[in-house]
C-alpha cells in the first residue's frame, strides 16, 4: 500500500516537473511553472521520507527522520536567505553556486553508495561511477564558474591545458575501467574510488578554467545538465523513477538550452568548450 | 558485455523512461524566448536537485548508532541537495518577479 502511494507520488512529481518546465518556457506562465516544479519536489521529498522502504522492507526510523529533517531545515534556511538577499546582478553566479551544491550532493551519494554496489553487476557499478564522475565535475566546474563570475578567479588559458584535460579524461576512463574489470571488492577498491573522485574534481576545474568569463552562462547551463545526468545515475542506483526522469529531463533540456544560448550569442558550443575564444590574448584576434 | 545486456534487461523500463525523457526535455523547451534563458536554466537547476531524494534514502537507512562516514557525509549530501532545491526555486522566482515588473510598466 505504502509503496504504491510512494510510486504514485513519484509519478505526480515527474509530471509536475515536465509541466513546470513547459510553463517555465513561456513568459506569462513562467512563475506558475516554477511553482509547480517546486511543488513536485516537495511532494517527492515528503513521501520519500514517510514511505520509503529499503530492500529488507524497513521504513526510515524516527531517529533518521529527525536527522534528515534537521539537514533539510539547515539547507532550506541557508538557501532561502542566500537566494533572497543576493543582489539582482549576482544571480548567475548564485545559480552556479546552487548547481555546485547539487553536483556535490550527487557525488556524495554515489561515493557513499559505492561500498554497497554489487561488483558482479557491471551495470550497477557503471552508474555509480558515472554518478560520481559527473557529479564531481559539475561541482568543481560550477565552483570555478561561480568564482569567475564573482571576479574571484581569473581566466587562465594556455595551449597546454587542452592536453592536460585530455590526459585527465584518459585517467578517468582508465580508473573507471580498472574498477569495473579488476574483480576486487569495494573495500579493496576504496583508494581507486577516492583517486577517481580527486581526478574528476581536478578535471572540472581544468575544464572551466580556460573558458572566458563572458561564456560563463553557457558553461553553467552545460554543467547544470551534467548535474541532472548525475542525479539520474543516482536514480538508477535506487531504481527511483522520479530521480531518473527528473534528472534526464534536466540533462536533455539543459543541453538544448546550452545550444540555444550559444546560438543567441552567435557561438558554437565547441568554441566555447575548447576555450579558444576565451581567456585574454587569443580572443581578440578572432 | 553480457552483464551490460542483463542490466539493460533488468532496467528496461527505466531505460525507456530515459529515452523518452530525452525527447520530452528537448520538446518542452524548444520554443523558449531568449529572455527566459536564464530563468529556465535556474528552474532546471532546481529540478536537478531531485538528488535530494537519493540523499534522503541514503541517510534514511544509515546506521545511526555510530558516527559513520555514511551518516556524516550523507547529512551534508542532504544539506547540499536542499540548498540546490530551495535556493534554486527561490532564485528563479525572484528572477521571474523582476521579469513581470519590467513587462508591466
Amino acid at each position: 500500500m505504502g509503496e504504491t502511494i510512494l510510486e504514485l507520488s513519484y509519478l505526480i512529481s515527474a509530471l509536475l516537473f515536465v509541466v513546470g518546465l513547459k510553463l517555465l518556457s513561456h513568459p506569462e506562465t513562467a512563475r506558475r511553472g516554477n511553482f509547480y516544479a517546486g511543488g513536485g519536489m516537495v511532494l517527492a521529498m515528503i513521501t520519500t521520507l514517510l514511505l520509503h522502504k529499503d530492500t529488507g522492507g524497513n521504513g526510515i526510523s524516527l531517529t533518521n527522520v529527525w536527522i534528515i529533517l534537521s539537514a533539510i531545515t539547515m539547507g532550506s534556511v541557508m538557501g532561502w536567505i542566500v537566494a533572497r538577499r543576493v543582489k539582482m546582478t549576482a544571480m548567475p553566479q548564485l545559480v552556479s553556486l546552487f548547481n555546485a551544491s547539487g553536483g556535490a550532493a550527487s557525488a556524495l551519494v554515489a561515493l557513499l553508495e559505492f561500498p554497497n554496489a554489487d561488483m558482479n553487476n557491471l551495470g550497477s557499478v557503471l552508474v555509480t561511477i558515472l554518478g560520481l564522475i559527473i557529479g564531481s565535475v559539475a561541482f568543481s566546474g560550477s565552483m570555478i564558474a561561480y568564482g569567475k563570475l564573482d571576479g574571484k578567479v581569473k581566466d587562465i588559458f594556455s595551449g597546454i591545458m587542452t592536453y592536460i584535460n585530455l590526459l585527465l579524461l584518459v585517467v578517468v576512463v582508465v580508473l573507471s575501467v580498472y574498477i569495473m574489470i579488476s574483480g576486487q571488492t569495494p573495500e579493496q577498491l576504496n583508494w581507486v574510488i577516492y583517486l577517481l573522485l580527486g581526478v574528476s574534481l581536478l578535471y572540472g576545474i581544468m575544464f572551466v578554467m580556460p573558458i572566458g568569463g563572458a561564456d560563463m552562462p553557457v558553461v553553467i547551463s552545460l554543467l547544470n545538465s551534467f548535474t541532472g545526468i548525475a542525479a539520474a545515475m543516482a536514480g538508477f542506483i535506487y531504481n527511483n523513477q522520479a530521480m531518473i526522469l527528473g534528472g534526464i529531463l534536466v540533462g536533455a533540456a539543459g543541453t538544448i538550452l546550452t545550444l540555444l544560448m550559444c546560438k543567441a550569442m552567435n557561438r558554437s558550443l565547441l568554441n566555447v568548450i575548447i576555450g579558444s575564444f576565451g581567456g585574454g590574448g587569443t580572443s581578440a584576434a578572432n | 558485455m553480457e552483464q551490460i545486456l542483463v542490466y539493460f534487461f533488468t532496467y528496461k523500463e527505466a531505460i525507456f523512461v530515459i529515452a523518452l525523457s530525452i525527447f520530452l526535455g528537448i520538446e518542452v523547451i524548444s520554443n523558449v524566448p531568449s529572455v527566459l534563458h536564464t530563468p529556465l536554466m535556474s528552474g532546471a537547476n532546481a529540478i536537478s536537485g531531485v538528488i535530494i531524494i537519493g540523499g534522503i534514502i541514503l541517510v534514511g537507512h544509515a546506521d545511526t548508532t555510530t558516527l559513520s562516514l555514511e551518516l556524516i557525509l550523507g547529512f551534508f549530501a542532504v544539506i547540499f541537495g536542499t540548498l540546490n532545491v530551495v535556493g534554486g526555486f527561490v532564485v528563479t522566482d525572484r528572477m521571474l518577479e523582476m521579469f513581470k515588473k519590467k513587462k508591466r510598466p
